[in-house]
């Protein structure tokens, strides 16, 4: 697909499942992944104010570094790791193809 | 005290109406843009409305969260800021005279024989109403909790997501986790007090208040508390009551601690808190309602805005507006059994004071 990029989700089991995500939509990762109807809550709908989008990057690009407020909040959450982002702050474009994430389950 | 019913539906057995209870006809719990606006529809049609909300001030999140964000997507509004939009709300329904408690979060309901409701607020507060009008939006902000195997067995027996009663922690072993603005404010005001403070902290610097963040390092360069970098705490343990938790360091080695409490401070998350005993029926944190009337599965009860889900459901306030009038209408008919509904319009009749 043009204007497309492929992200990728990894599962408990290892398997990394392919999601196709248009570049031109003005999507966040988060909005993908809720729209390919994976399980994150993403309760406050994109403002980095409740963390249940949290994923963990496995593999990717250069990525933008976060802004404050999802730094802010990614350092006050219990489970986070050096490689977590809030996917509703991640812009989906070409810089984003083949990421890869794991799902964090909500604290 | 009975703690039997407490967040759960029950039934009294005689419907007994104190004096010094709120009395109204609708019960609104949520004072954001839609709870806001379910006061005007339903006091076009006479029916007057109470409403609750955790949080100090009206407006819900667009007061707390984002005040001076511009919203795009009201109807008849080019743009709009989401704190001028609650002021236009409030004055929109000044004239029905709504009544308010705030700061208290709702906790309990109580169906009454004649099918009207008691609902009893976190501070004790009862509002005795004919209708309850969910608008809750995200659900009331609630401490997240670590993922701590046996953590809730030790609340309230050492471990606590709150300071309320600093005096509770003098001459005592504390255990402090995160490393928000909380959790570094909290280290140095309980420095003061405690025996031994450590702080344990995930990340290697703090994000913080620089001048909080500074006067923790300069304690812990002190030697006045303890604290410990690119750490979780792992374990709680003990008998009854917490005596210690273990602490992995890099993941990797874990030593133990001796503790008289754990705080976990890791800011909050929006949950349904109470409402999800209720008995309301649910589908991922969110009310399921008939779109008929924006009704729940238990009759009197409505959920209007953000907190409740139906096939094709979209989390935008203007959608949230047409549920309240939708919701008004057939309140009505619960309020006032035996008259026929007519819709008015307001360039017909203009507002009715109430």
């Amino acid at each position: 697909m043009e204007d497309a990029i492929t992200i990728y989700v990894e599962q408990e089991n290892g398997e990394r499942v392919p999601v196709e995500a248009p570049t031109d939509m003005g999507l966040s990762v988060m909005e993908i992944l809720k729209a390919s109807e994976y399980d994150i809550p993403a309760i406050c709908g994109g403002m980095a104010i409740c963390a249940t989008c949290h994923v963990e990057v496995l593999e990717s690009g250069e990525l933008p570094e976060p802004s404050d407020d999802e730094a802010f909040m990614l350092e006050s959450l219990p489970h986070a790791t050096e490689n977590s982002r809030l996917s509703c702050q991640l812009r989906i474009g070409p810089a984003l193809e083949g990421l890869v994430v794991r799902l964090k389950p909500e604290a | 005290m009975c703690t039997c019913s407490r967040g759960a539906v029950s039934s009294r057995s005689t419907s007994k109406i104190q004096y010094n209870m709120i009395q109204t006809d609708i019960c609104i719990v949520g004072a954001g843009p839609v709870g806001l606006f379910a006061v005007f529809e339903a006091g076009l049609l006479k029916m007057r409305c109470h409403v609750v909300d955790a949080l100090p001030a009206v407006g819900g999140q667009l007061t707390e969260i984002y005040p001076k964000k511009p919203i795009y997507d009201i109807p008849g509004f080019p743009e709009v800021l989401a704190g001028d939009l609650v002021k236009n709300l409030e004055k929109q329904i000044a004239p029905f005279h709504p009544t308010f408690t705030l700061g208290e979060r709702v906790e309990e309901l109580q169906k009454q024989e004649d099918g009207s409701f008691i609902v009893i607020t976190s501070e004790g507060t009862e509002i005795a109403c004919k209708v309850v009008v969910i608008a809750g939006g995200l659900g009331s902000f609630e401490p997240r909790k670590p993922a701590i195997e046996n953590l809730e067995h030790f609340e309230g027996r050492g471990v606590t997501y709150m300071v309320r009663d600093p005096e509770l922690f003098r001459s005592k072993k504390l255990v402090i986790a995160g490393g928000g603005d909380s959790a570094l404010d909290w280290t140095i005001y309980l420095s003061g007090l405690a025996e031994e403070l450590t702080l344990v902290h995930r990340g290697t610097t703090f994000r913080g208040a620089p001048e909080s963040a500074e006067k923790v390092l300069t304690l812990a360069e002190e030697g006045k508390i303890k604290l410990l970098l690119k750490s979780n705490v792992v374990t709680v343990q003990g008998n009854g009551k917490l005596n210690a938790v273990s602490i992995a360091v890099d993941n990797q080695e874990h030593y133990n601690l001796e503790t008289d409490y754990l705080i976990p401070l890791f800011g909050l998350v929006p949950k349904l808190g109470p409402l999800e005993n209720w008995g309301l029926e649910l589908d991922k944190n969110a009310i399921v309602v008939n779109t008929l009337d924006y009704s729940t599965n238990i009759p009197g009860i409505y959920a209007i805005g953000d907190i409740n889900t139906y096939p094709g459901k979209l989390k935008l306030i203007l959608c949230g507006f047409h549920e309240a009038a939708l919701m008004a209408q057939s309140a009505y008919n619960i309020i006032n059994p035996g008259k026929k509904y007519v819709l008015k319009y307001t360039t017909v009749n203009g507002i009715q004071e109430l």
